[in-house]
C-alpha cells in the first residue's frame, strides 16, 4: 500500500507578486503623505520608493533561498504594516512640526530600525536552520526572558517614561526589553511544555465539569503569575503584565489540552487585576479613563483626543496628510492606530486589522500543520502573544478595553519593537518551511513483501 | 494539540471581531456626537479652514469669510466692525461662538441636514464643502441711523436702540454702544485674541451683551402704554377724550406715602382728559388707572405684549418682567408699576413691541432677524413667515390709543420725533433707578400711521449729559426720529 504524500507548493511566486504590491501601498502611501501636507510628491520618493524594492526583493530572494516552503503571505502582510506605519510616522514629523519644529522626527530612525528588523528576520532564518535547535537551548532562554525583564530596574541602565519602567539606556539607543523578552519566554515556554505536558495533562480533580489540574502542578503557573504581577508593580507596566500572563495561560492550555487552566487563569487574572486596581493610582485612573473619559477632559486628554481623532476619520478618513494626528499625544507611536483612522478612516483601520488577523491567523495555521510538539506550541504561543497584543492595544485606543501601553506591531515607532516583530515572523516562517516542507524521503523500499528475511549466523 | 489551537483560533477570531465592531461604532455610530463635543479641535480646526457662509444685509456681508495664507485658509471678516455685533455675534477660534454665528453655525458652517446634498456633491467632487448664507431684515440705513444717533451723545454714552416692523416683526434696527469689533475675537493671532477677550468681559461698561435683547431696565413712562392699553380693553377707560383723575398727588388711604409727577406739576388739573393724561405723561393719573385695573389685569396686558417671555429666537434674550416672581402690590406699588418703575422691566426689545403692536392694530408681531436662508449655491432653504405673537388689544382700542401717541408727538411730550407729513406717535420715559445713578432715558415711537412702517424703542442708559437735562424726549427722541426717517426713506 502506499499514500501518495502530499506535496505543498511553495508559492514563491505568489509571494514575489504580493510583496511587491505591500511594497507599493508603502510607496504609494509615502507619496500621499507628500500630497497632503505640502501639496507635492517627496523629491526622493523613486530614490527611497526602489531603495524599499531592493530591499523587499532581496528578502524575497532570501526566503526563497532559506525557506522555499515557508508561508507566502506573512512576508507581504507585514511589510505593508511596516510601509504604512513608516509612512504614518513620517506625516505625524511633518504634523508635529508644524506645531513645534523642535520636537523630535522619527521617521528616519524608524526607517533604519526596519532594516534591522528585516536584517533579524533574514539572520534568524539563515542561522537557525531547523527550529527544534531552540529546544535545546530552553533554560538559556528563560534565564534570558528574566534577564531582560530585570535589566530596567537596574539603577544604571532603567529608565522611568511616563510612569513605567521598562526602558533601558544602551548607550546612545533606549529600548525595551519587554519585546525580546517576550520572545525568549515564548521560546522557553514551549520547550519547557513539552516535556512537562504529560505531567501537568494527568489526573486533576473534576469540580462543577471543569477538569482542575492538581495543586502541586500549580506551581509554573503561579511562577508565571507571580513574574506578571511583579512586572505589574515594579515596571507599573499594564499591558506586558497582561501580554505576559496571557502568553502563559495559553500555551499551559495548548500543551495540556486542559480548559481548566483557563479556569485558574482567568480567576489569577481577575483577582490580580482587581488588587491592581485597588493598589495602584494609574491603574484605577486607567480604568476610570476607560469608563468615563469625558468625566475628567484634562487627564485623559489622550483617549478623548484619540477618539475625536477617530470620530473626525468617519468612514473614508481625512486622508494622507489632510487630518489632525498629529494633536494626540504619542500619535506616533501608542496611539498610533487613532492616526490611521483619522487619515485612512474606519475603511482603512478595517483593513489594517484585518491584516493583523491574517498574521494571527497564519501564525496558528502554521502551529496546526506544525509536525512536532514544540514548534506547534512555539507557532501557538507567537501567534496569540500577537493578537492579544494587537486587541490590548488597538481595543485601549479605541475605547474597547482600559488602556494599556503596549506597542502596535511593525507600525508604532520604537526600535525594539519593529526588530522583535520581525524576529518573530522570522521564526514562524521558518517553522512553516520546516512543517510544509515534503518529509525526506528516508527509505527506498516500496513494501514489506519485498523484502527478504535473510537469516544470519 | 490541536484542538486547543483550534478554540485559540476563535478565541482570536473573537477577539478580531471585538475590534472590527468597536471601531464601527466609534467611527460611525459614535463620530457625531464626538465631532459634536466642546473642545474638539479638529473640528474647530475644520470649520477654521472652511468657507464659512456669509452673514448679508441688504446682499452685502456684514460677516464672510475671506481666503488667507496661514494655516487655517480662512479668516472671518466683519466689515462693520462693532456695527452689527450684537447680531453677528463673533467666530472665534480660542472662544467659540456667540449670536448667529453660533444659532445659526449648521447652516453657515455648511452641516444642516438641508445642505446634506450639497455635502455629497463636495464629497464626490472632492471640494471643501461650503457654508450656506443668512441675510438679515436689518435696514443698513436705520442701523447706521440707529449708531450714529448714540454716537452723537457722546463716546461714553450707554444705549440701545431697536427698531421694528410693526406689520411682520422683522427688525430693523438693533445697535448697542458701547458694542466690540468681533474682529479682533476672530483674529489668528490667539494672544491678541485673548488679550481682546480679557479686556471685553472685564470692562464694567459690558461692550458684549446685547443691550437690547438681554438688559430689561425700569421702562418707567413709555409703560402707560401698556397701563392704558389695560385701561382700555379692561373699560377703565372707555374714549380718549373721558376725564379721569390726575392732580399733583396720588395719595394712598393709610400710608404716608404718595406718588408726585416726574416735575411737581398738577398736569393742568385735578381732572384731565386720558389723551391728556398720555400727553404730559401723568404719573398721579396712571398711579390711579393701574389701581383701578388691578394688578392681575395690568400683568395679564403685558404678558399679552410680550412680558414673560424670551421675545427673539437666534439671538441671546432676556424676558421682561412685570413683578419679580409673584410677589402681591400693595396700592402704592401697583401704582408705581403702572408707571414703569417698582419691579417693572424691560428690554428696549420689549418696548419697541409694544409700540409696534399698538400700531399694528393691537397685533402684536413676533420679532424674527434672519429673513433668508440659502444654500452655497444661493437655493433659498428657510423664508422667515411673519408669526403673530399675540392680539394686545382690539383694533378699535388701539386706533384710540395711537391717536394719544401722535398727540403727544404734536402737542407732548415728544415732539422731538415728529417729522413733517408723516403721523408719527410716541412716548417718552424717564425711569429712576438707584438715586446714585443717573435715570434712564427712554423713547419709544412709530411711524406710519393706519399703515405703520417703523416702530422703535430708544434707551439711553447714561451719557455725558447733565442729569437734569435727562429726559427722554431730548436725548432718545432725536435718535428715534433719525431711525424712522431713514426707514421711511426721508
Amino acid at each position: 500500500m502506499t499514500t501518495a504524500a502530499w506535496v505543498p507548493r511553495k508559492r514563491r511566486g505568489a509571494e514575489f507578486f504580493l510583496t511587491v504590491l505591500a511594497v507599493f501601498i508603502g510607496i504609494a502611501a509615502y507619496a500621499s503623505v507628500g500630497l497632503g501636507v505640502e501639496g507635492t510628491i517627496p523629491a526622493d520618493t523613486y530614490k527611497l520608493g526602489g531603495a524599499l524594492i531592493v530591499v523587499a526583493i532581496a528578502t524575497h530572494l532570501i526566503v526563497r533561498k532559506v525557506a522555499p516552503y515557508a508561508d507566502p503571505v506573512l512576508l507581504p502582510l507585514v511589510i505593508a504594516l511596516n510601509g504604512l506605519g513608516l509612512a504614518m510616522i513620517y506625516r505625524l514629523d511633518l504634523g508635529r512640526r508644524q506645531i513645534d519644529p523642535e520636537r523630535a522626527a522619527f521617521a528616519n530612525s524608524q526607517l533604519v530600525w526596519t532594516a534591522v528588523g528585516i536584517a533579524a528576520f533574514a539572520g534568524i532564518l539563515m542561522l537557525v536552520r531547523d527550529h527544534r535547535r531552540l529546544q535545546t537551548l530552553t533554560y538559556t532562554f528563560g534565564l534570558a526572558a528574566i534577564g531582560l525583564l530585570i535589566l530596567p530596574l537596574l539603577p544604571h541602565f532603567g529608565r522611568t517614561i511616563n510612569g513605567a519602567r521598562i526602558w533601558v539606556n544602551f548607550g546612545p539607543f533606549s529600548f525595551q526589553p519587554g519585546e525580546a523578552a517576550k520572545v525568549c519566554l515564548a521560546i522557553f515556554f514551549a520547550g519547557y511544555l513539552v516535556v512537562k505536558r504529560d505531567a501537568l495533562a494527568l489526573a486533576g480533580r473534576r469540580i462543577m465539569g471543569i477538569d482542575l489540574p492538581r495543586g502541586r502542578d500549580l506551581g509554573p503557573i503561579l511562577a508565571g503569575w507571580l513574574i506578571s504581577v511583579g512586572i505589574l508593580v515594579l515596571q507599573r507596566d499594564l499591558g506586558s503584565s497582561l501580554l505576559f500572563f496571557g502568553l502563559f495561560v495559553v500555551m499551559l492550555y495548548v500543551a495540556t489540552e486542559r480548559p481548566g487552566w483557563l479556569v485558574v487563569g482567568a480567576v489569577l487574572f481577575g483577582a490580580g487585576a482587581y488588587f491592581g486596581y485597588l493598589g495602584f493610582g494609574h491603574v484605577r485612573v486607567r480604568f476610570d479613563a476607560w469608563l468615563d473619559p469625558f468625566g475628567d477632559p484634562d487627564r485623559n486628554g489622550q483617549i478623548i483626543n484619540g477618539l475625536f481623532g477617530l470620530a473626525h476619520g468617519g468612514i473614508l478618513g481625512q486622508g494622507w496628510g489632510q487630518g489632525s494626528p498629529q494633536l494626540t499625544p504619542y500619535s506616533f507611536s501608542d496611539f498610533i492606530a487613532a492616526s490611521m483612522g483619522e487619515e485612512l478612516g474606519l475603511t482603512g483601520l478595517m483593513a489594517i486589522i484585518v491584516i493583523y488577523g491574517l498574521i494571527v491567523e497564519r501564525g496558528l495555521r502554521i502551529s496546526l500543520t506544525c509536525r512536532d510538539a514544540f514548534g506547534k506550541l512555539l507557532a501557538a504561543g507567537l501567534a496569540f502573544s500577537f493578537a492579544l497584543q494587537v486587541f490590548v492595544v488597538v481595543g485601549g485606543v479605541t475605547r474597547l478595553i482600559p488602556l494599556t501601553g503596549l506597542t502596535t506591531p511593525f507600525m508604532a515607532q520604537g526600535g525594539s519593537s519593529v526588530v522583535m516583530n520581525w524576529a518573530i515572523i522570522g521564526l514562524l516562517l521558518r517553522i512553516s518551511d520546516q512543517t510544509r516542507r515534503p518529509a525526506p524521503e528516508i527509505s527506498t523500499f516500496a513494501s514489506d513483501e519485498e523484502t527478504q528475511v535473510v537469516k544470519l549466523s | 494539540m490541536n484542538r486547543p489551537i483550534r478554540n485559540i483560533a476563535i478565541a482570536c477570531l473573537v477577539l478580531f471581531a471585538a475590534l472590527l465592531l468597536n471601531i464601527n461604532y466609534v467611527q460611525f455610530v459614535e463620530a457625531d456626537s464626538l465631532n459634536a463635543k466642546n473642545g474638539n479641535k479638529r473640528v474647530i480646526n475644520e470649520e477654521f479652514s472652511r468657507a464659512r457662509g456669509a452673514i448679508l444685509v441688504d446682499g452685502k456681508p456684514v460677516a464672510e469669510s475671506v481666503k488667507t495664507k496661514d494655516e487655517y485658509k480662512y479668516q472671518r471678516r466683519y466689515p462693520d466692525g462693532g456695527l452689527y455685533a450684537p447680531i453677528t455675534g463673533y467666530f472665534s477660534y480660542v472662544f467659540g461662538r456667540g449670536g448667529l454665528e453660533q444659532s445659526e453655525n449648521d447652516v453657515l458652517s455648511g452641516s444642516d441636514n438641508r445642505l446634506f446634498v450639497n455635502r455629497v456633491v463636495d464629497l464626490v467632487s472632492n471640494k471643501q464643502p461650503k457654508g450656506g448664507s443668512v441675510e438679515l431684515t436689518i435696514d443698513p440705513l436705520a442701523q447706521k441711523a440707529a449708531a450714529e444717533g448714540l454716537e452723537r451723545l457722546g463716546k461714553n454714552t450707554k444705549g440701545a436702540v431697536v427698531a421694528l416692523d410693526p406689520q411682520t416683526g422683522a427688525v430693523l434696527a438693533m445697535v448697542n454702544q458701547p458694542s466690540y469689533d468681533p474682529n479682533r475675537l476672530a483674529s489668528h493671532d490667539f494672544t491678541a485674541v485673548q488679550k481682546s477677550w480679557n479686556s471685553l468681559t472685564k470692562d464694567e461698561d459690558q461692550p458684549m451683551i446685547n443691550r437690547t435683547t438681554q438688559q430689561a431696565l425700569p421702562p418707567g413712562s413709555t409703560f402707560k402704554l401698556v397701563t392704558a392699553a389695560a385701561a382700555l380693553q379692561d373699560g377703565v377707560v372707555d374714549n380718549i377724550d373721558d376725564e379721569i383723575k390726575a392732580g399733583s398727588r396720588l395719595t394712598f388711604p393709610g400710608i404716608q406715602y404718595s406718588l408726585p409727577n416726574e416735575n411737581g406739576g398738577n398736569c393742568g388739573g385735578d381732572r384731565i382728559t386720558f389723551e391728556q393724561a398720555l400727553n404730559v405723561s401723568c404719573n398721579v393719573a396712571f398711579g390711579a388707572l393701574a389701581g383701578k385695573i388691578g394688578q392681575e389685569k395690568l400683568a395679564e396686558q403685558a404678558a399679552k405684549f410680550g412680558f414673560g417671555t424670551d421675545p427673539i429666537e437666534g439671538l441671546a434674550s432676556n424676558a421682561s418682567r412685570f413683578t419679580v416672581g409673584d410677589s402681591k402690590l400693595e396700592a402704592p406699588q401697583l401704582a408705581q408699576s403702572g408707571i414703569g418703575q417698582y419691579e417693572v422691566a424691560a428690554t428696549p426689545l420689549q418696548m419697541a413691541m409694544v409700540a409696534a403692536g399698538i400700531a399694528n392694530g393691537g397685533d402684536v408681531m413676533k420679532p424674527y432677524v434672519v429673513k433668508t436662508v440659502r444654500s452655497p449655491n444661493l437655493r433659498v432653504l428657510e423664508q422667515a413667515k411673519p408669526e403673530r405673537f399675540s392680539q394686545a388689544m382690539s383694533g378699535s382700542n388701539a386706533a384710540k390709543l395711537r391717536e394719544m401717541m401722535v398727540s403727544t408727538v404734536t402737542r407732548g411730550t415728544a415732539t422731538s420725533a415728529q417729522i413733517p407729513g408723516e403721523d408719527v406717535g410716541a412716548k417718552t420715559g424717564t425711569a429712576q433707578s438707584t438715586p446714585d445713578r443717573p435715570p434712564y432715558a427712554w423713547f419709544v415711537s412709530f411711524a406710519g400711521g393706519d399703515n405703520p412702517k417703523v416702530a422703535v424703542a430708544v434707551l439711553v442708559e447714561s451719557s455725558d449729559t447733565a442729569r437734569d437735562e435727562i429726559a427722554g424726549g431730548r436725548l432718545a427722541g432725536p435718535i428715534a426720529k433719525s431711525v424712522m426717517e431713514a426707514v421711511l426713506g426721508k
